[in-house]
């Protein structure tokens, strides 16, 4: 069953077309990735399906709901939750800090509940801090909720976030290029979590990745985008092999000019 | 010849540090004698009938500038920098030698106000003029020298020379706080007779405050690390006691303050308070949400406007006490707070500050403005306000005001404190750190926006309904964009989104401005200096959140600078 | 469709434009009820005008300084309204000098030059002197940081004026041949006024050539676009940075002489309205852009001095003129709500994720 089904959604910047009458659909527990050159679309989709864009045209349904027009806040309530191309953490916040203000929309404690500090704020707070508390174990970052997440290393930095968008208990989790600047052993410890993430907690992955290994290594299904559009779409297997792809990573006639240089 | 150039070359650029930081050292000390501050200051003595604070203050900028020139020049050698420094003291007192000959010969005072023979005499030690300019020389080398040496110095002879001397000049200028303080001490009162004279400290005062204190230090040095490792090694429940009388006599001490203090000392202790509360407010607003209210005091106005038209029986138009209009004054506050939040609420960073400011001035001239002034009373405002009361007892006097701005000031700060560490607190600094991610975490702009707005209005709003009934009138002109902008001011000095650090602002540019009130003409230059200095040597203010101060002594792990841009496009 | 449309507009949005509406209706109401009313005619209104642009066109010239340093650094100089008091307030000895002499009367062409030379210079030295001792450490520094130590610098500045020089106004000399008026028919015209608006016509046109035609512009307006392109590029963004801040010193104390003539007198504190008017010019024009600036500067000291009269008059309100600071910050309110990147501003695509 699609979780998420995409149904000819189009982005402009001016004359520029972003994304062109884009039809996509996300299965239920599936990893999904997105591929494409720079400038394909590819972070303008996960900007149109969180509410950080407004297509002109479309329509973006999660779980048979409408997604277009709903602002961010509504949208990560709904079980949508992401991450980001250059990490995009609250960097004066402890890493724990951060990892509560995912948990934000679950928590029901108001203004004068705080204040009194009621028996129900008291426990929802305690209850927070401890699942706050097991995600940060759940990504190996236990022992460094203290941290102010601008001072963790950047691989801690990369698990944080995805910490964080746990904690908004997604059903999608969209990730934006999470192996980006890691090292081999870095990139495999990441591409294990994600299979973890899906396999142990039932979410399902889309997923934004240069690196053809991961891309090829933990999709299920891998769609293609080039200047907006979809060009292709099928398991890794089939992508490898599909001229169009090799025609949109390389040009038309690269092979020559290569060999001309 | 070849190998010597590039090594007496290599002094003469080193000494250059000593030239550079000497003029700035010049221009310094000439700009202090012109503007008048030499002689306003040498009105009042550090030690009496011996150094003034004109002097002192002549001194110390020396003394700094030679502090620098050595600390600059350091990495050139030990004896190099000595030299510079020795240079920049020099050049500080001959440049004030320079106006001294400049002024003999030319009438400087039609320009410059301040240049009259008073100051010349001043400067001059009040010799005559050839015996005087060595001097000021010679002092000028003295002091530049004496200020390389320090630097070079190190460990207790440094702490010996250092500790008595800035003790005795603490001493001196808050001695219009410590003698009353220490007078009324009953024992205390005669120690104080002989440490202060009317005007300074006296001389063998000063030497025993300098001893003992050195003496203190010392002590203190030996045996302080045992003692504290004592309390730290103490079990649990003694340490709970611990905590607990410290907190009781800090209750203790708060309850009678006032009393120890005499009725000046606690005006300006209500006055210090009053902004604490504003502070608080606009620290939940800037400090936690980070939005730039410049238009803060338009809260301030609210709240001491509706208790005025509420309470005054000048106007008439209502009769409320005090205690009836607080609330109303409150939530005229908060609602205020929402109806201008809601403008600006799509607005960021400066654009906000600009509009926040624009709203300020709005409602000061409507109120200022004759067209309004049958219900708000125009440029003369609304007099007879009456005073708070419970029972018979009556907050007129500072000293019993003072107890209903500690009652806000602790009411706020108890609020403060429990929204901070809250999903709320969270969801606001998440907002301050990133506006979309923050938004994309769930949390709901609009509506944490307006209640960063309210929270904020609303203890605006109580401190000025204090302020109005404190002051018995209130009028437009108290209500300025000044007021706006010191209240920020106070926050950032003291430390974005800490408590203690909106206290300890508050004391620092509120409190010791107007305990220093004879010299009110240069107190807003030495603030906007101060504001200067303070964020080119610690942005981080003087008390900032325990978290970023232990971070800060942390050992910095990998950093990431976060302010690439990409990903704004597809990628 | 129906749908769609209660997704976009959220309520905080009606109750904005609810607001703008009413505001729009009463001035309109106010307007209109001011001609029926005829207490003015069109002779006032000309002279409101008249005297709105000489304004606007002051105004203008100082918005061009928070407009450029605005574009270059991303921050408000608060400081700027004393860099527009320290050049006509250190001018003021040459010209009491000048007028005392004599020499005021004899050869008012080259006195005039020369205050203005003065002017320029001084507040140029101190708008540089300001962005290296004040702003230059604090490049890299959260916003915030800079906006205090501007406060503060102008804190500073306005008080070492006042312990300089006194705290008194100083009365400008007046200037004979910028006296008087020319009549046309009915139609007056005060020569002072039509001066200004030429002056600061003419500086802002070579502001304007400066900062499009020559290099130094080119490089000025790169660093604005991007500081770090700029500096792979070859530019020396400190040396254009310091650039900026001399060319919005002398559009500035040009500005404060106009000024200083206009309303005859100096004072250290004279730079604080003026300076944050300016800076609405500069916001009301989308802050950053030059031309805006200019166009700011003018639609404030239009709407300054036709506003009170015309809206307000007619709605019966006692002493209109005693609002028309509040006119120009309703104003700058509303262009903030209802087209935030000002009357010229592009709508910059909004930067999010």
């Amino acid at each position: 069953m699609a979780i998420l089904i995409a149904k000819k959604v189009t982005k402009q910047f001016g004359g520029l077309v972003a994304l062109d009458r884009l039809d996509l659909e996300i299965q239920e527990r599936s990893i999904h990735s997105i591929i494409g050159p720079n400038g394909a679309g590819k972070t303008t989709f996960f900007n149109c399906v969180t509410g950080f864009y407004r297509p002109e045209e479309g329509e973006i349904l999660f779980n048979n709901h409408s997604l277009v027009g709903l602002p961010p806040d509504k949208i990560v309530r709904l079980g949508i939750s992401r991450t980001y191309q250059n990490i995009r953490l609250f960097p004066n916040l402890t890493a724990m800090e951060n990892v509560l203000v995912g948990l934000h929309g679950h928590l029901k404690s108001n203004f004068f509940g705080i204040v009194i500090k009621s028996s129900f704020t008291k426990r929802e707070e305690a209850e927070a801090a401890e699942e706050a508390r097991n995600l940060l174990r759940f990504v190996n970052l236990s022992g460094k909720g203290d941290f102010l997440a601008k001072n963790l290393p950047y691989g801690d930095q990369r698990k944080l976030e995805i910490a964080r968008a746990l904690a908004s208990k997604p059903k999608l989790l969209l990730l934006d290029e999470p192996t980006a600047g890691m090292n081999p052993k870095e990139t495999q410890d990441m591409m294990d979590f994600i299979q973890r993430l899906r396999d142990e907690l039932g979410i399902t992955i889309l997923l934004i990745e240069h690196q053809m290994k991961v891309v090829m290594g933990i999709s299920e299904t891998v769609t293609v985008l080039d200047y907006g559009e979809k060009i292709a779409e099928g398991s890794p297997g089939e992508i490898q092999r599909n001229p169009r792809v090799i025609e949109a990573y390389l040009g038309r006639g690269s092979a020559e000019e290569v060999a001309a240089a | 010849m070849r190998k010597n150039s590039p090594t007496s070359k290599g002094i003469l650029s080193s000494l250059k540090i000593g030239l550079k930081t000497g003029l700035v050292g010049a221009i310094l000390t000439v700009l202090l004698s012109l503007i008048g501050m030499v002689e306003a200051f040498s009105q009042r003595y550090i030690i009496h009938e011996v150094i003034s604070m004109g002097h002192t203050l002549l001194l110390l900028s020396g003394y700094f500038i030679a502090d620098r020139a050595a600390r600059r020049s350091i990495s050139k050698g030990k004896s190099l920098a000595l030299l510079n420094s020795l240079i920049s003291g020099f050049l500080s007192s001959g440049s004030l030698i320079l106006l001294i000959f400049l002024g003999a010969f030319v009438n400087l005072r039609s320009v410059f106000i301040n240049a009259s023979p008073v100051l010349y005499q001043l400067l001059l030690f009040g010799e005559e003029i050839r015996t005087g300019v060595l001097l000021l020389f010679f002092v000028g080398g003295v002091v530049g020298f004496f200020s390389g040496l320090l630097y070079l110095l190190t460990g207790w002879i440094k702490k010996l020379t250092l500790i008595p001397l800035g003790s005795i000049l603490i001493a001196g200028v808050l001695q219009d706080l410590l003698r009353p303080t220490l007078a009324a001490w009953g024992p205390l009162s005669i120690l104080s007779e002989w440490i202060f004279t009317a005007n300074g400290l006296s001389i063998s005062g000063a030497i025993v405050l300098g001893v003992s204190i050195s003496i203190g230090s010392l002590l203190w040095s030996f045996k302080g690390k045992s003692l504290q490792r004592g309390i730290k090694s103490l079990s649990g429940s003694k340490r709970k006691i611990f905590t607990y009388a410290g907190f009781l006599t800090l209750v203790f001490l708060l309850l009678v303050l006032p009393h120890l203090l005499g009725l000046f000392l606690s005006e300006v202790l209500t006055i210090v308070g009053l902004y604490i509360l504003l502070g608080l407010g606009l620290n939940i607003v800037v400090g936690y949400a980070g939005l730039l209210d410049l238009g803060y005091v338009a809260f301030f106005a609210i709240g001491a406007y509706t208790t005025a038209i509420l309470t005054s029986q000048e106007l008439g138009f209502f009769h409320f006490t005090f205690w009836s209009a607080l609330p109303i004054a409150i939530l005229m506050g908060i609602f205020s707070g929402v109806l201008l939040g809601i403008p600006v609420l799509k607005m960021r960073g400066d654009y906000l500050a600009i509009a926040t400011l624009g709203f300020g001035e709005i409602i000061r001239i409507l109120v200022l403005s004759d067209f309004l002034r049958p219900w708000l009373g125009g440029a003369q405002g609304i007099g007879k306000i009456p005073k708070a009361s419970i029972g018979s007892f009556e907050f007129a006097r500072p000293q019993e005001i003072y107890y209903l701005i500690l009652a806000g000031c602790l009411l706020v700060v108890f609020i403060s404190l429990r929204l901070k560490d809250s999903r709320i607190g969270r969801a606001w600094m998440a907002m301050r750190e990133d506006e979309d991610v923050a938004q994309a975490m769930g949390i709901n702009l609009v509506s944490t926006k307006l209640l960063a707005f309210a929270t904020g209005a609303g203890f605006s709003a109580l401190s000025g309904a204090i302020f109005a009934s404190k002051l018995g009138s209130v009028y437009p002109h108290s209500f300025n964009v000044m007021i706006s902008i010191n209240v920020v001011c106070l926050i950032i000095v003291g430390g974005m989104g800490s408590i203690p650090g909106v206290m300890v602002g508050a004391f620092a540019l509120v409190g010791l401005p107007e305990l220093l009130r004879e010299f009110a003409e240069y107190r807003l230059l030495v603030y906007g200096a101060a504001l200067v200095v303070m964020m080119l040597l610690k942005p981080e203010g003087l008390w900032p959140e325990a978290i970023r101060r232990r971070e800060l002594h942390e050992e910095p792990g990998e950093k990431l600078s976060n302010d690439s841009t990409q990903g704004t496009s597809g990628s | 469709m129906l749908h769609k449309i209660r997704e976009r507009v959220t309520p905080t949005d009606l109750i904005m434009w609810l607001i703008g509406t009413c505001l729009l209706f009463l001035m309109i109401w106010g307007s209109i009820a001011t001609i029926k009313g005829g207490t003015y005619s069109i002779h006032h209104w000309f002279d409101f005008v008249i005297f709105g642009l000489a304004q606007g066109s002051i105004y203008a010239l100082i918005a061009m300084g928070y407009t450029m340093v605005y574009g270059v650094l991303r921050m408000i100089n608060f400081a700027h309204s004393e860099v527009f008091m320290s050049g006509p307030y250190t001018a003021y000895y040459f010209a009491a000098a000048f007028y005392s002499s004599g020499l005021l009367d004899r050869q008012p062409i080259l006195c005039l030059m020369i205050i203005f030379l003065v002017a320029m210079s001084t507040s140029s030295g101190i708008a540089f002197l300001l962005e290296r001792v004040a702003y230059r450490p604090l490049r890299t520094a959260p916003r915030l940081i800079p906006l205090i130590t501007a406060i503060g610098a102008s804190f500073f500045l306005q008080y070492v004026f006042r312990g300089l020089f006194g705290s008194g106004f100083q009365a400008y000399p007046v200037v004979k041949i910028l006296e008087g008026e020319w009549r046309f028919g009915e139609f007056r015209l005060l020569k002072f006024q039509v001066i200004v608006i030429l002056a600061a016509a003419l500086l802002l046109a070579a502001l304007y050539s400066f900062i499009q035609r020559t290099k130094v512009g080119k490089a000025i307006r790169a660093v604005s676009e991007d500081k770090e392109t700029a500096y792979l590029m070859g530019i020396d963004v400190d040396r254009m940075i310091s650039t900026t801040f001399v060319i919005g010193g002398l559009a500035a104390g040009a500005a404060g002489v106009l000024y200083a003539l206009m309303f005859k007198q100096v004072h250290f504190f004279m730079g604080f309205i003026p300076g944050i008017k300016a800076f609405t010019a500069a916001v009301l024009g989308g802050i950053g852009n030059i031309p805006g600036a200019m166009l700011g500067g003018i639609f404030l000291g239009l709407i300054e001095s036709i506003g009170p009269s015309l809206f307000l008059d007619g709605l019966g309100i006692i002493a209109p003129y005693q609002l028309k600071d509040a006119i120009a910050f309703t104003m700058l309110v509303l262009v903030l709500i209802f087209r935030p990147t000002g009357i010229l501003g592009e709508r910059l695509a909004v930067k999010k994720a």
